[in-house]
């Protein structure tokens, strides 16, 4: 058989426990009872099978296969972080200011709880853009995964919602104006909607102490209940499907005589063993920010938002995170105001369909044509370059680029949809290539070996 | 002193700072080695993604320009964190001539003691001159607030004076140091100064005695705006202070460097932690390698 995972080995936990002698394995016994018990009450070991140490994930993953597991590992510090600074925050109108400033003196490890949090928002955004690229290069949309791509879509909805509301609560200049110029986006909607709306969603005529209340309500609870269900949907629809590889060929296609894909390996303790270096060399970059740069230049925590919000001074230059600025940037490009709130929105929703626009069957850039690099390409860059002159200051140049940048970002999806019908690319191969070169059967049996490294 | 001569200065050692690590930084993507096992097209794009990563990182540490509103540019002083002397004299500058009415509210008497290497009864005896409401000096636990009402504030200034815990911050350590050096005579104001930084400020120059007075010289033309046909602002000193122009930049240096403190009081320690998280992050990181090594070593 072609890899050297045996089929058998799919219980390392146990083999953990019944491999000792003695105390060891009268503990192990022990263990096993109760596991017994639970799983008789409880899909315990079915879900663990399920889900961890019988998923067969392909071997060929390389290193945008990581941003998956970190931005779960994100999620879990946003949640972490969030529940202590929720201890500490006061979400009143006139307090809220000045409680981010107590937990950052006078709580303990306050500032670094506050850092991780403001920093994590952030570092959610890049993960999450990196993870939906590396989806964009592999196909990973495509069929059988639409379902894993819409859910996808909507976390990302989510967490647009979640850090909006969430950049609110320092209530600082820049919380305060950005949300107001937000929030005056759907006063564009016509016929007397969108003043009634903008009223509601601020339950006030301005932004204001009930705005901020009801922000940090829908931020701590509503959001994150609606993301975590979300996930848990986005990893029950990948666990359902298999994940794609940058092969972007089907693994299940070619099984051993168990029924196991022979270019899979068990998740755990392949891919647990390899994210863990991912996430550290994650936690090394987070940590370097959060230590030593956590205004990132006035990037992640802008500068404006250290002056209290005031309802009666608008700041010079009222710019979102950077994470909202390829869109802002085509919300800014548009002349009418309604015009660019429906571009700004069709930016995002376009990005829904997109596994009904590609319809070229060929997953992976490896082996598309050429006209598909290019393209993907130019429309990565040209988003960057959005997210560029999102920051800055509306000059003529800026937004002739803007305009340009916007065109660029609509026509990717026709053009795609026209291009990818009759798609001429390189012949896929029958099994994934690992390591630079394609893999084959090797005729040789070492699955003892390797089960007994799962094993370990 | 001419002020014209800093800022120049600090224009060119700006360029410089900003030059050297970039070249260095996208040099070193350039020749980065694709890792093992991509085809070529992935590392095309991998090569893509960092250089956009890297141009991020690179605008990011360029950025740190505020919207300040001024026509001079900024002169960044030379302030050091770790500086205790120079941030306990900035203490007794900003007590003695800038909490009549300005609080640092968020900040509290006790930590400023703890964090400067002085004993609160030094603090409680050299920095608290307000009273509390019942006429008492200020605990040294409690906020460094002053009297300064909003209405009093309204009075005086047309504004009430504000808090300056997080001025560092807002504006900029460069703004602050710029503010106090640029104030100008200018029988137009009320105030009878100007501030080229901040033009129409209500504050009086509150470090005359230390500085004496400067007037501003309209319409000389140095060479470098001499192009654009912009007459670049020139402060000339008309009235000598107590201190000569270096003395009163120190001077000035400290109050900044104070004011950084106060705005991030966390910082030293952050870094200090910091150091210690990235060695054992660094340490987690070797034994993750080969751990990840010898678990795949059997995948092929």
């Amino acid at each position: 058989m072609s890899t050297n995972i045996s089929p058998g080995d799919a219980r390392p936990v146990e083999g953990t426990s019944s491999g000792k002698g003695g105390e060891g394995s009268r503990l192990g016994k022990a263990g096993e009872g109760l596991l017994n018990w639970v799983d008789e009450r409880f899909p315990l070991t079915k879900l663990l099978e399920e889900h961890v140490t019988k998923y067969y994930a392909p071997k060929n993953f390389n290193v945008w296969y990581v941003f998956g597991v970190l931005a779960m590992v994100t999620l879990v510090i946003q949640i972490v972080t969030g529940i202590f600074l929720t201890m500490n925050y006061k979400p009143d109108g006139q307090l809220a200011f000045s409680s981010v400033e107590y937990i950052m003196r006078d709580v303990n490890f306050g500032w670094l709880i506050r850092y991780m949090h403001s920093t994590g928002a952030s570092a959610f955004f890049v993960v999450i853009y990196l993870h939906m690229f590396r989806a964009l290069m592999y196909g990973s949309y495509k069929k059988p995964r639409e379902l894993l791509w819409v859910f996808g879509m909507l976390i990302y909805v989510a967490l647009m919602a979640e850090a909006f509301m969430g950049y609110l609560l320092p209530w600082g200049q820049m919380s305060y104006w950005g949300a107001q110029v937000i929030i005056s986006l759907f006063g564009a909607i016509p016929f007397g909607i969108g003043d009634a709306v903008t009223i509601w969603l601020k339950g006030d005529y301005i932004v204001s102490d009930a705005t901020l209340n009801r922000f940090f309500a829908l931020h701590v609870i509503a959001v994150p209940l609606v993301l975590l269900g979300l996930v848990v949907g986005h990893i029950m629809a990948l666990h359902e499907v298999g994940s794609n590889n940058p092969d972007g060929i089907e693994i299940k296609k070619n099984k051993n005589a168990a029924g196991i894909p022979k270019d899979g390996i068990p998740f755990h303790p392949y891919y647990t063993v390899k994210d863990l270096v991912a996430i550290v060399i994650f936690f090394i970059l987070f940590f370097a920010v959060v230590f030593f740069a956590p205004e990132m230049g006035g990037y992640f925590l802008e500068h404006a938002n250290f002056i209290p919000a005031d309802p009666l001074k608008t700041p010079e230059h009222i710019a979102p995170v950077w994470y909202f600025t390829p869109f802002y940037a085509i919300l800014r490009a548009v002349p009418d105001k309604l015009g660019g709130v429906i571009a700004m929105g069709g930016a995002i929703a376009i990005l829904f369909v997109l596994p009904w626009l590609d319809r070229s069957p060929i997953r992976s850039i490896r082996y598309r044509a050429p006209w598909y690099r290019i393209m993907l390409f130019v429309f990565a860059a040209n988003f960057i370059m959005l997210g560029y002159l999102g920051v800055q200051v509306a000059t003529p140049l800026y937004t002739l680029l803007s305009r340009i940048g916007t065109l660029v970002y609509f026509g990717y999806f026709p053009l795609l949809f026209i291009l990818s019908r009759n798609e001429k690319g390189k012949p896929l191969p029958d099994r994934v290539t690992y390591q630079g070169s394609a893999t084959a059967d090797h005729g040789v049996d070492n699955d003892a070996e390797v089960a007994g490294a799962a094993a370990r | 002193m001419s002020f014209r001569s800093h800022g120049v200065e600090r224009r060119e050692s700006l360029a410089r700072r900003h030059d050297a690590p970039g070249a260095s930084r996208s040099a070193r993507v350039g020749t980065r080695p694709a890792p093992a096992g991509t085809t070529g097209d992935a590392r095309a794009l991998t090569g893509l993604v960092l250089a956009a990563l890297v141009s991020i990182v690179l605008f990011v540490s360029i950025g740190t320009a505020r919207a300040a509103g001024s026509a001079v540019p900024l002169e960044q002083p030379r302030i050091d964190q770790g500086n205790e002397k120079s941030l306990q004299r900035g203490a007794a500058h900003f007590v003695n001539n800038c909490m009549g009415c300005h609080s640092a509210g968020y900040n509290r008497y006790s930590r400023v003691a703890a964090d400067l290497g002085l004993s609160e009864e030094d603090v409680e005896r050299n920095l608290i001159f307000t009273t509390d409401v019942d006429g008492e000096p200020t605990k040294v636990g409690a906020l460094m607030t002053n009297n300064m009402t909003k209405e009093y504030g309204q009075q005086a200034f047309g504004i009430k004076p504000p808090d300056l815990s997080l001025t560092a911050r807002s504006r900029g350590t460069d703004w602050i140091y710029t503010f106090l050096q640029t104030f100008y005579l200018d029988d137009d104001r009320q105030t009878g100064v100007n501030n080229l930084v901040y033009p129409g400020t209500a504050m009086p120059h509150v470090l005359w005695n230390y500085q004496g007075f400067q007037v501003l010289e309209e319409g000389a033309v140095d060479e470098e705006h001499a192009g654009d046909g912009h007459a670049a602002p020139q402060l000339v000193l008309a009235e000598a202070g107590s201190l000569s122009p270096e003395e009163y930049d120190d001077m000035i240096a400290d109050i900044t460097n104070f004011l950084a403190y106060m705005a991030n009081p966390i910082k030293q320690t952050s870094h200090r932690v910091g150091i210690l998280v990235m060695l054992f992050l660094l340490g987690l990181l070797v034994v993750a390698y080969f751990l990840k090594k010898e678990y795949w070593k059997n995948v092929v």
